[in-house]
């Protein structure tokens, strides 16, 4: 399965829903993705992972390359997820004491620093 | 029972690596390895060959990189060969973590640094061992790995 994204807006936050498998072939458009909401002045983003059935070291240097531009916009980036074998790289990795991980997009809006 | 290998054999495009994933996770599946540890097959297989096909683009892009499928009577075995020259530690515990990472100041993040996709590997699979190729000219690291079957 191949890379989707798609974007939406809930108040200040924008939520980039993300599925099938972030690799070292996909994830150069993740980081585009995330670079283009940044120049667009989007610095709180909610990175939905429910439908991603694959994540490797690769896909874990994007999300942190994200996190970094939108910090340096005193942004936010949240993810949401639930899927224990995701979850799983995200510890082993030591990445959960670094992103704010929650168990649905509605929590990671209502999230606050 | 004999002993069952599949060989593969990829130009090192990142499109591949998922190609090796699948074949490897399907060999594995056969092989008699728990369904519930083919995630972990996928994980491992998937960073040893990003590892070797982020340095072959740069080092060797001419040059294939080696996977070994291996349905032993106990065991999957995978065996990852690259040709590139690199600095990432061998069988040391002296890995990066990518938490460093979130920290550092630079923003120009295309790719995790050197060491983290074996940092993974060492920390996912516990049959593991990393060492350099036998190559005259020292370039190349043998990544090999093995999970129990149940077959």
């Amino acid at each position: 399965m191949d890379l989707s994204l798609s974007t939406r807006t809930e108040g200040d936050r924008t939520i980039v829903e993300v599925g099938g498998e972030i690799d070292v072939y996909t994830a150069p458009r993740l980081r585009e993705q995330l670079v283009d909401l940044v120049a667009d002045g989007k610095y709180h983003l909610v990175v939905d992972m429910e439908r991603v059935d694959f994540l490797d070291s690769t896909g874990l240097g994007v999300l942190v390359g994200g996190l970094k531009r939108v910090r340096a916009h005193d942004g936010s980036l949240r993810l949401v997820c639930t899927q224990e074998r995701i979850l799983k790289i995200f510890r082993i990795t030591g990445l959960t004491k670094v992103f704010p991980i929650h168990s649905s997009v509605d929590e990671a809006v209502s999230a606050t620093e | 029972m004999s002993v069952a290998t599949v060989e593969l054999s990829f130009s090192a495009l990142p499109a591949h690596v998922r190609t090796a994933r699948l074949v490897a996770a399907a060999v594995a599946r056969r092989s008699g390895v728990d369904e519930a540890v083919l995630d972990e097959v996928r994980l491992a297989v998937g960073e040893a060959c990003s590892r070797a096909v982020h340095l072959h683009r740069r080092h060797c892009p001419e040059r294939p990189v080696q996977v070994t499928l291996i349905d032993d009577v106990e065991a999957f075995r995978v065996i990852v060969t690259d040709e590139a020259p690199s600095t990432d530690a061998v069988d040391g515990p002296d890995l990066p973590g990518l938490d460093d990472l979130a920290r550092s100041a630079d923003l120009d993040l295309d790719t995790v640094p050197p060491g983290v996709g074996l940092a993974v590997i060492t920390s996912l699979v516990d049959d593991v061992s990393v060492e350099p190729a036998d190559r005259p000219d020292g370039n190349g690291l043998v990544v090999r790995m093995s999970w129990p079957t149940s077959a």
